[in-house]
């Protein structure tokens, strides 16, 4: 591939453009399916009260319903990073549900026992969170356990220890019996809740805050550490051949726990993000499920083929046709439509790299339309 | 008693969704999807079994509902087949994939049949029972012990086993040899479709009478991943791992109503944890040397041979 590239490709076929194009059809084809679902369970109102609300998104009730997209893809965007981070390097984190679950119970312990503001509460949950991750790091580091099975049976460890301690009984002290939730912090905890700067009012939505600003940035800070620094090039070149790295000096079992470290973290700075503002709090008794949002991560990242800028872009889009989802009336479809529309999209997105290959073929076919550039391709692909 | 009536339903769900992960990997290919699998075969056996008239012969009910289940879930495992085997996509993803559009498609089909918003669907779980000396057992036992030694016979007595065994540990070498690979691997995922289906209607079939699709099988596919490498990819090991894990688990479902067990004061969520702590003990002690087939998560790739 990188040789290609040398030989100066059209920016429509650099690799970059293709992961996106690639990316498009994934989503070109889920929402075929989309609208293929709705016509199947309500043809007669399929298209203006199915489909189109389901593309309008958040703009179906303009402002809070942009505002909704805003305060959702926010954690979203964390949690995609998390995946695409542990992903760039060599590793798949399924276990973000989990390090979701741990770095909320960080925010809310910080936040209603220790009564601390807001930014320490973020880093509680970022730390929480970089603990649990940390986990399966270490297993696939020192133990050679899978890090896939480590963080699926993490994940439900770390559900029910949150549950267990957040209940604890009826009378565990973060819980509120009235409710059956965490006491809410906006109620009692005015500081622990991420300020807004005139944004709730902005989109008559309380659940809006600076939040959005916060992932961008980390975003882009995740970016510039994988892209532009010696460490971020150390973790993915483990990633790529860890025997290779390990020759070249890099001390590969370190790198895999950090790579899971840091992904956890990012993990819990989601949760941090999104039970810190101040209208959610965690249900003890009814969470029998893994928190959604740790598990759309991994299309958010999947979709943005592991980039950092990327998932920002992803996480917009799923909570766009999400929340579009929920805007669907209840008489007609339900709002998992959405859901059927990101899970198919992934589906499809686990071989974009196929995809990619054909899409490339094609183009060098038709510009150069010689057989020696087919030859060279095939080569290509099965190198 | 209660105790042993969940460790007996549950038992047979683990095993059987195991034993079909236990195929899936043989054959070289990660199951990550058991989970879905269970939500679409639970789906498709309640829903046959709700639209048999209400006249049909109990035996008849049993058998057909099964059947679905089986059917609905071998047809969702031909999706991750087809990733994984001919596009040789990357299999966790896929199954990843597949897990959340089963949750998804769960609930709106759900909905679709019952024709309201409401994602529970009620079933006659009658036929499904017998007693035997006070104790309430389920066809799905009876069943489960038949597969079980059937999974045995099939995986290590016949050429059919032996081949598929060899695809997951080393695919280049039994191409050599004339097996073909691809097909194979299809089957392995398919076995594992047919019982991860039967599992998902043993799941939710035997304990209620209605069961709410908004929360899927509730992690126990998960849970059935945890046995069968705590069963070490072995049948009959499998088998004593899914009763260690029930017992767990039919604690947790009934910590709170009996005195005995309240008077520890343990809740249930320390119950549901225990399976996985004892399951990541035994990988930490046991990794090193893992009977994991060699070959999993590879897709096979002729050119490479």
């Amino acid at each position: 591939m990188k040789k290609d590239q040398q030989k100066g490709r059209t920016l429509l076929q650099s690799d970059g453009s293709l992961s996106i194009l690639s990316s498009l059809i994934c989503i070109l084809a889920g929402l075929l399916v989309g609208l293929i679902v709705l016509f199947i369970i309500n043809p007669e109102h399929a298209l203006a009260d199915g489909f189109f609300r389901v593309i309008k998104g958040g703009f179906n009730d303009y402002p809070y319903g942009v505002g909704k997209v805003l305060a959702n893809t926010a954690p979203l965007i964390m949690t995609g990073l998390s995946v695409a981070f542990a992903f760039k390097t060599g590793l798949f984190n399924i276990g973000v549900a989990g390090q979701y679950t741990v770095g909320a119970f960080g925010a809310l312990f910080f936040a209603i026992v220790l009564k601390m503001p807001w930014y320490i509460c973020l880093l509680g949950a970022t730390l929480f969170g970089a603990i649990w991750g940390a986990v399966p790091g270490l297993f696939k580091a020192y133990l050679n356990v899978n890090e896939v099975i480590t963080a699926i049976m993490f994940n439900w460890i770390g559900l029910y220890a949150v549950n267990e301690i957040m209940y604890g009984g009826g009378e565990g002290i973060m819980y509120d019996s009235k409710t059956t939730k965490t006491y809410s912090l906006r109620l009692n905890f005015e500081d622990a809740v991420i300020p807004d700067f005139g944004l709730a009012d902005l989109f008559q939505l309380k659940s809006v805050t600076i939040a959005i600003f916060l992932a961008v940035l980390m975003a882009i800070l995740i970016y510039i550490l994988l892209n532009k620094t010696t460490f971020g090039y150390e973790l993915k070149a483990c990633g790529h051949n860890r025997e290779a790295a390990r020759y070249a000096g890099i001390n590969a079992k370190r790198n895999i726990v950090l790579s899971m470290v840091i992904s956890g973290a990012l993990s819990g700075f989601g949760a941090g993000l999104f039970y810190l503002s101040g209208v959610a709090e965690w249900m003890p008794q009814n969470s029998t499920a893994l928190p959604a949002m740790g598990w759309n991560g991994i299309p958010a990242a999947l979709l943005a083929a592991s980039n950092p800028i990327g998932a920002i872009f992803s996480a917009l889009f799923i909570s766009h046709i999400t929340i579009g989802g929920t805007t669907l009336p209840t008489k007609y479809f339900t709002k998992e439509i959405a859901d059927v529309i990101t899970s198919i999209t992934i589906y499809l997105c686990a071989f974009s790299l196929l995809f990619k290959q054909s899409l490339r073929r094609w183009m060098t076919k038709r510009k150069k339309g010689g057989e020696s550039t087919v030859t060279k391709e095939k080569k290509e692909v099965e190198n | 008693m209660l105790l042993l009536k969940y460790t007996l339903i549950y038992a047979v769900v683990f095993m059987l969704v195991a034993l079909g992960g236990m195929f899936s990997e043989r054959s070289g290919i990660i199951n990550i999807a058991l989970e879905g699998i269970m939500i679409i075969g639970a789906l498709g056996g309640v829903i046959a079994l709700g639209l048999m008239p209400a006249g049909t012969a109990p035996a008849v009910l049993v058998l057909v509902s099964i059947l679905i289940s089986a059917l609905a879930g071998m047809i969702y495992s031909l999706l991750l087949a087809f990733a994984s085997i001919h596009l040789k996509a990357d299999q966790t993803i896929g199954g990843t994939a597949l897990n959340m559009l089963a949750m998804a498609l769960g609930i709106v089909i759900a909905r679709g049949y019952n024709g309201s918003t409401l994602a529970k669907i009620e079933y006659n779980n009658k036929p499904f029972l017998f007693e035997v000396g006070g104790l309430t057992i389920n066809v799905f036992l009876i069943l489960g012990i038949a597969l079980l030694l059937i999974s045995f016979v099939t995986l290590y007595r016949t050429k059919f086993g032996l081949r598929l065994m060899a695809c997951g540990e080393h695919p280049q070498a039994a191409d050599s040899v004339g097996i073909n690979v691809y097909k194979m691997r299809y089957a392995g995922v398919m076995i594992s479709g047919v019982l991860g289906g039967i599992g998902g209607l043993a799941y939710v079939i035997p304990s209620v009478s209605s069961w709410n699709f908004e929360v899927g099988v509730t992690g126990a596919g998960f849970l059935s991943l945890a046995v069968m490498i705590f069963g070490q990819w072995k049948p009959l090991r499998i088998a004593f791992a899914a009763i260690f894990f029930a017992i767990f688990k039919a604690l947790a479902n009934i910590a709170d109503s009996i005195d005995l067990l309240a008077a520890l004061g343990w809740s249930r969520d320390i119950y549901n944890m225990m399976p996985f702590i004892a399951s990541m003990i035994v990988l930490a002690f046991t990794s090193k040397k893992s009977r994991a087939p060699k070959a999993e998560g590879i897709p096979y790739d002729k050119g490479q041979r």
